[in-house]
């Protein structure tokens, strides 16, 4: 019985709850999570039946062979059995088919390269120490952190690294694959419902590897092109000419806005007023962006240990240069 | 003896220690078995600490018990320390314990390189704990995976620890491995033959023979990272035409054939305990042995399973994905073995045999999980994830420390003469038994549900929030287990000797047919094996003793040395240099092993005889 709780426990807990929609590879909203997941719940039901047999003879054993008070008997000496030693060599073998026919061909089917398709899109991602870099090569367009797709198309990803390894994970979306250093790994995934995805790092890259989120969000067609015209757009700078001054000299030195491209060793920020969240992690909806960038900019280090950027105090950004930079960035947004 | 002239032959006088220096300078299996006993459980403690550490972190969302850089350095380290300074010891401690009495042994083959393997082993451990000291600790994970290891961006001593104390723990291992293989092959008691060893003594055969081929991997690995960290050598840096998934797959070839050094042991002890306790034949000894050897053969050619999401492509990922599964056939074969040796037993319940049939379920259920993750389509799912820390965590606890659990209680007797407390000896099974289910079966959900490892915190509101809690419980439970085996320990140790020779009663190998603890040279004679299960076959013919092989007569035995005590040390030193860049003392602690090697080379020592009239005089190890 003791054996059985934590298994009905976790039973219970599948039935009841699969997890986020946004988060949990239980709950897949895309044909390569469902497909894993169809892989999954043929191994699991298998496994079940392993451990339910393995489970009922231990117990039966247990109980029916127990040693007997004031027992002294010597029990037969079995050398062992020929017939049950093929049973239980031979049915493994069948449930392994049963599950290695579909692995190799899942295998062969998502190893699948949508590169020279013209219908799919491309999406180069490199990875940096805890953050996100999406670049649309066909499209000319880079963006961080928020990586936007159309829906029901086959998204063919290029994953790289600058720095570390990295892993590439949305586990509602599909299977995560390695960001390794000096090479390009491919993968395709497809969104077929609109909606926001949480995506994560899966391979230890430093101290904010746990922090290293990103957000995929999903649009339509018609709306993934918005998206494309508007972050194509020129960028105005800051009104304020302090603030103006600062932002050139003090952020643009490393990130990138519209089309002033003087760096990119940082995330860049066109539109990042509209994005869900701050670094990742910090969620626009629960504190006003302009809060959240004034919270990442004070202290970048507080939100995500070891990460690249300076404090403010450190670029000596005055008070009133860190709201500047802040309410601007709050209002870059982009309409799609 | 007959005659002045051949006593004086015999008449070697040896210093013999006392004290301290006794277990400096022992080169006896028995005591060296100790001393691996003392030093892994120690490990064990600092592991479990950081281990305790680690769920107080995950307790709760957002926590900031521990800072992140702390938080992989304790991952790094729980992870290291757990299966090189302390499962790997304790499996050596009951390999030293007990494998030369089973098979009919006054000793290894090589016992002063038992002793060596001993001490570098404890200096190498030493050598990476010391790194908590010096503010340097290794921080990207038991596996080091570059680029995040290498000097570029791993900066300071950190890593150089890893590197250099586990290549001197290496040593150790390798050495044993080596010294048992021989022992094995060469030491045997007249009669017994291959096919007559015990199943504890096939498994670490097997083992051995894994160690031999897997350790070197991981030397060169090793090597050639501190090559790449000390002089900067560009074996992994890709920049510079080196490879980072080069040491992914070296660090493999070794790291997966070191899984199956870690459980075939735990195989061998549970083969024991339940045929010991339920009165019985082992069931398909022969297949049993089969499987052993079957298992090693394909643990390695099945490395890239641990690199699915690399990016090997879907041929690789195909093969490694049917290879692995195919492990599944021999260990289901001794799954139920297991349970037919129980089926028509007489199953007598103690610490012991609870651990071992405890064991059964636990591993199936890890084994299992280890099939599902042998799916390379799903695999992308659960790499990387809880889901990965749950299935290992299964085996190497559920496995192995639970094998290292009975084996320990089955064998106390035999090691120290007394036997631990039944009573709490259950009292830690229970409480481990379900602190163990309840920290790691949640976590396969924690996984897919999207909570990937080596995280040192995670944001509220995921839905992760239930399980974490409960897994901390369970580690605290597990730790409370813990510490009622070491209660257990000293009140046991405080009691006077009372174990018979046999003290299950139904022993059927020969450790049990010698006194607990046995004499210095464990047999008076070899015994002779006139079959399987050796000195239950004569029990059960109504003998009270095993017949001997020989004529009493002087036993020779080998001299203790200091020499590799200070051979180690010699390697902790130079370790040192090499870490902070101190060539003197790189260089000065080599030569100190040099010399010592010099030493061992020119002077013969022949050991030493114990004399008939010696042997009764209660020399007891």
């Amino acid at each position: 019985m003791k054996r059985l709780l934590p298994l009905m426990a976790g039973m219970a807990l599948v039935l009841s709850a699969c997890g986020r929609e946004d988060l949990s590879a239980l709950n897949p909203q895309g044909p390569v999570a469902r497909q894993q997941l169809e892989l999954m719940k043929i191994s699991i039901g298998i496994m079940s039946l392993v451990v339910l047999v393995v489970f009922t003879i231990c117990i039966y054993v247990l109980i029916r062979y127990r040693r007997r008070k004031g027992d002294n008997s010597i029990p037969k000496q079995v050398e062992g059995n020929h017939k049950l030693e093929i049973i239980w060599t031979v049915i493994p073998i069948i449930l392994l088919i049963i599950l290695g026919v579909p692995t190799i061909s899942t295998v062969f089917g998502l190893s699948k390269d949508y590169s020279n398709d013209p219908n799919a899109l491309k999406v180069k991602v490199t990875a940096h120490q805890y953050w996100w870099e999406f670049e649309y090569p066909d499209l000319g367009i880079t963006t961080a952190q928020e990586l936007v797709v159309p829906t029901g198309k086959k998204i063919q990803f290029e994953l790289t690294t600058a720095d570390v390894k990295h892993s590439f994970w949305i586990p509602s979306i599909g299977g995560k694959m390695d960001n390794n250093d000096g090479l390009t790994n491919k993968m395709y995934l497809e969104f077929d419902k609109e909606g926001v995805y949480r995506g994560k790092c899966a391979e230890l890259c430093g101290p904010s590897h746990s922090l290293m989120d990103f957000k995929a969000k999903a649009v339509d067609q018609a709306s993934f092109d918005r998206w494309v015209a508007a972050i194509k757009a020129p960028v105005e700078m800051p009104k304020d000419e302090a603030v103006k001054a600062a932002f050139q000299n003090k952020c643009l030195t490393c990130h990138a806005i519209g089309e002033t491209s003087t760096g990119s060793s940082a995330p860049n920020l066109t539109g990042i007023g509209s994005r869900l969240t701050v670094g990742g992690i910090l969620f626009n909806d629960e504190a006003p962006v302009v809060d959240n960038l004034i919270k990442w900019i004070t202290d970048p280090q507080k939100v995500k240990p070891g990460n690249m950027m300076p404090k403010a105090q450190d670029l000596e950004l005055t008070d009133a240069e860190l709201k500047g930079i802040a309410e601007y960035l709050a209002n870059n947004k982009l309409e799609y | 003896m007959k005659g002045d002239a051949a006593l004086a032959a015999h008449a070697h006088t040896v210093k013999r220690y006392r004290g301290l220096m006794d277990w400096l300078t022992t080169v006896d299996h028995k005591k060296i078995g100790i001393l691996y006993l003392i030093a892994g459980g120690l490990f064990f403690l600092i592991g479990g600490l950081e281990a305790i550490l680690i769920r107080i972190q995950l307790i709760k969302p957002m926590n900031n018990f521990v800072s992140a850089d702390t938080f992989n350095e304790l991952i790094t380290m729980h992870g290291t320390t757990m299966i090189f300074l302390a499962a790997m010891p304790l499996l050596f401690a009951l390999m030293n314990a007990v494998i030369p009495l089973q098979i009919g042994a006054r000793d290894v083959a090589f016992p002063f390189l038992n002793a060596l393997g001993f001490w570098t082993f404890f200096f190498g451990g030493l050598l990476l704990n010391i790194s908590w000291f010096t503010g340097h600790v290794p921080d990207a994970g038991w596996t080091s995976y570059v680029p995040l290891a290498s000097p570029t961006y791993s900066e300071g001593a950190g890593v150089d620890y890893y590197v250099l104390g586990l290549q001197i723990a290496g040593i150790g291992t390798l050495l044993g491995g080596i010294n048992f293989m021989a022992t094995i092959i060469n030491m045997r008691a007249p009669g017994m033959s291959f096919m007559r060893m015990p199943m504890f003594t096939w498994t670490i055969f097997i083992t051995s023979a894994l160690i031999v081929f897997a350790f070197p991997v991981l030397t060169v690995g090793l090597v050639a990272l501190m090559f790449d960290r000390l002089f900067f050598a560009n074996f992994f840096e890709t920049a510079a035409g080196g490879s980072g998934v080069l040491w992914e797959h070296i660090f493999w070839v070794f790291g997966h054939p070191e899984v199956y050094i870690l459980i075939l042991p735990a195989f061998g002890i549970i083969s024991e305990v339940v045929s010991t306790f339920s009165r019985k034949r082992l069931f398909g000894y022969s297949s049993m042995v089969f499987a052993t050897v079957l298992i090693a053969f394909l643990g390695f050619m099945v490395w890239a399973h641990h690199m699915f999401t690399t990016g090997l492509g879907p041929v690789a990922n195909a093969l490694f994905s049917i290879a692995t599964m195919l492990i599944a056939v021999p260990t289901g074969i001794k799954i139920f073995n297991w349970l037919f040796t129980l089926w028509g037993g007489s199953i007598r319940f103690t610490a012991a045999s609870l651990f071992g049939i405890g064991f059964i379920p636990t591993f199936v259920m890890g084994g299992v999980t280890g099939v599902m993750l042998a799916s390379a389509p799903a695999d992308y799912q659960y790499h990387d994830t809880y889901f990965v820390v749950a299935h290992f965590h299964y085996v190497i606890v559920g496995g192995l420390m639970f094998g290292i659990f009975a084996g320990m209680f089955y064998w106390w007797p035999k090691m120290f003469g007394r036997l631990l407390n039944e009573t709490l000896g259950k009292i830690t099974f229970f409480t481990f038994f379900i602190g163990f289910h309840l920290t790691f079966f949640v976590q396969h959900f924690l996984g897919l549900l999207g909570m990937p490892r080596r995280v040192w915190t995670y944001l509220d509101g995921q839905g992760l929030n239930g399980m974490n809690l409960i897994s901390t419980i369970g580690a605290i439970l597990m730790g409370i287990a813990t510490i009622v085996m070491l209660i257990n320990i000293a009140v046991t140790s405080l009691k006077r000797p009372n174990a018979a020779n046999d003290p299950w009663e139904d022993g059927r190998t020969l450790e049990w047919s010698i006194p607990s603890p046995p004499p210095e040279y464990n047999f008076k004679q070899i015994p002779l094996v006139r079959g399987y299960d050796a000195w239950w076959k004569e029990k059960m013919e109504g003998k009270k003793a095993m017949t001997p092989a020989e004529p009493p007569g002087p036993i020779h035995m080998p001299s203790p040395s200091i020499l590799p005590f200070v051979m180690s040390v010699g390697l902790f030193i130079s370790g040192f240099g090499f870490i902070y860049d101190k060539l003197f003392l790189a260089i000065g602690g080599l030569a100190v092993t040099l010399i010592c090697m010099l030493l061992r080379s020119v002077f013969d020592d022949h050991g030493f005889h114990i004399e008939e009239h010696e042997q009764e005089k209660g020399v007891t190890a």
